[in-house]
């Protein structure tokens, strides 16, 4: 459990950056994970007096306050039309109603766990990350900065249109994922992102151009295996390495023949 | 530090630390249904409303409940006992810790989606663990009170 010596609700970022600048201070999301580390906080920085628990909805993006909780992204109509469901997909599974009532996307991404579903939906959604000293990043570059003391402000998702299919792999419903996989077509260009792997996810594109004649059975398996050879997977209590590269390239061809089946039912809808 | 809130509709004035959590100053305050089943966030046997939503009270801050409305089991007496009767109509508890927070959420459920299908009667409960049973005997009780309700015309 963690001990807090000072509560503060920030007045402004400019309070909240210059009081988390000291390493004994820690800003506050929803308190999830910072309730199990061990350890002492002389000053918690509350940011829920500030607005950001918001979507906001621009002709070109959402602007998700990083206090938005992850049943807000669950039932979001326009970010869940926007990326066929996979935002609830992503988080529907994490522990409980009650819990994505608390928990942050700002908590979720700043923390660039390697476990996450949220890291991973947001990645393959082509997010970039405000962030409050270090302005705007793409969420791919974020994930593989080092943890400084800056302030995550927004995850902002382009509106570009395209098909997107989230897949997890769970022991147990409500466990956190074995793996995860996210593909995504914008335009022609396809990515897939995968994430617990259990590291912080990481996107793979079709550098090889395996699907430039279109997602069919044969390119989507090709693909599946290209991604496999790519992406690094490791060892632990829920899964071993060997186990989870298997599922890179299952899950990817999953989700890859997911998102041909969408075009298909795209295309009958026109 | 002090803060203000209304518990169950009452207006609460109350001195507290920067680390007290909202479970822990429930239960201060006489709410005892509110009760603590896990130290990892994951059990829902806390559950409370917060703002109308159902939150997990071991994971929130006292401190960030001021100015906010909480609703506990002791605040819902009615509902609770009319859907309650049905859970014990079919039996499904055992040693009944895990009631308060399940009814809670329940209720929640009740109000957001009137009529759940079974898929998203165990999607919402899913953060709900009971260790005695096998959720045969909620889900049946669940639906016979639906049911109920459809009858009585109005909604959950
Ligand atoms: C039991 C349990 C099971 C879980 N299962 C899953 C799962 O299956 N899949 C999954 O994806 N996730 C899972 N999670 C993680 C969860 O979804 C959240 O990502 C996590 O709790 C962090 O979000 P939070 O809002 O609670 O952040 P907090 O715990 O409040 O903060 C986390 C860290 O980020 C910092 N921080 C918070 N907000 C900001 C900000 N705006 N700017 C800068 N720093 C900030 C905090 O100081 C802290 O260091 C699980 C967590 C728990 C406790
Ligand atoms: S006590 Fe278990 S989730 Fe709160
Ligand atoms: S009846 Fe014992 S935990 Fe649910």
């Amino acid at each position: 459990m963690i001990e807090i010596q000072n509560y503060v609700r920030a007045e402004s970022l400019a309070q909240a950056y210059e009081l988390n600048q000291k390493k004994s201070s820690a800003i506050i999301g929803g308190m999830l994970w910072l309730k199990m580390e061990k350890k002492r906080v002389a000053t918690a920085i509350d940011l829920s007096g500030l607005g950001l628990d918001m979507i906001e909805e621009t002709p070109e993006e959402y602007r998700i306050g990083a206090m938005v909780t992850l049943r807000q992204i669950e039932t979001h109509t326009g970010l869940n039309a926007l990326t066929d469901g996979a935002a609830r997909e992503s988080v529907r599974h994490i522990v409980g109603v009650q819990f994505r009532n608390l928990a942050t996307v700002g908590g979720s991404i700043f923390g660039r766990y390697g476990f996450s579903d949220v890291l991973t939906f947001f990645m393959a959604a082509d997010a970039r990350v405000e962030l409050y000293h270090g302005g705007i990043v793409s969420l791919e570059e974020f994930a593989g900065m080092p943890h400084d003391r800056d302030i995550l402000v927004r995850i902002l998702v382009p509106k570009t249109k395209g098909h997107m299919v989230y897949l997890s792999q769970r022991n147990t419903q409500t466990d956190f994922p074995v793996l995860t996989c996210c593909a995504a077509k914008r335009g022609e260009a396809v990515c897939c992102v995968i994430g617990a792997r259990p590291m912080p996810a990481v996107c793979v594109r079709d550098g090889d151009g395996i699907l430039a004649g279109g997602i069919r059975e044969e390119s989507a398996v090709a693909f599946g295996r290209y991604v496999r050879e790519r992406v690094t997977t490791g060892t632990n209590l829920r899964g071993s390495g060997e186990y989870r590269s298997i599922l890179v390239e299952v899950l990817t061809k999953r989700a890859l023949l997911g998102i041909l089946e969408r075009e298909g039912e795209a295309e009958r809808a026109d | 530090m002090q803060i203000e809130l209304w518990i169950n509709e009452k207006k609460v004035r109350a001195a507290i630390e920067p680390d007290t959590l909202l479970i822990d100053f429930l239960r201060e305050q006489g709410c005892s249904s509110v009760k603590r089943g896990c130290e990892t966030s994951n059990c829902g046997l806390c559950t409370v409303f917060m703002d109308e939503k159902p939150v997990l009270s071991c994971s929130v801050l006292a401190a960030r409940a001021d100015g906010h409305h909480i609703v506990t089991l002791e605040g819902l007496k009615e509902e609770a006992e009319g859907f309650g009767a049905y859970i014990a109509d079919q039996g499904a508890e055992q040693c009944g810790f895990c009631n308060p927070g399940f009814m809670m959420n329940a209720i929640a459920m009740f109000r957001e989606n009137p009529d759940p299908t079974d898929d998203e009667i165990r999607e919402y409960l899913s953060g709900n663990l009971c260790r005695c049973s096998g959720y045969e005997g909620q889900m049946r009780g669940i639906k016979a009170y639906l049911a109920f309700c459809r009858q009585k015309g109005g909604q959950a």
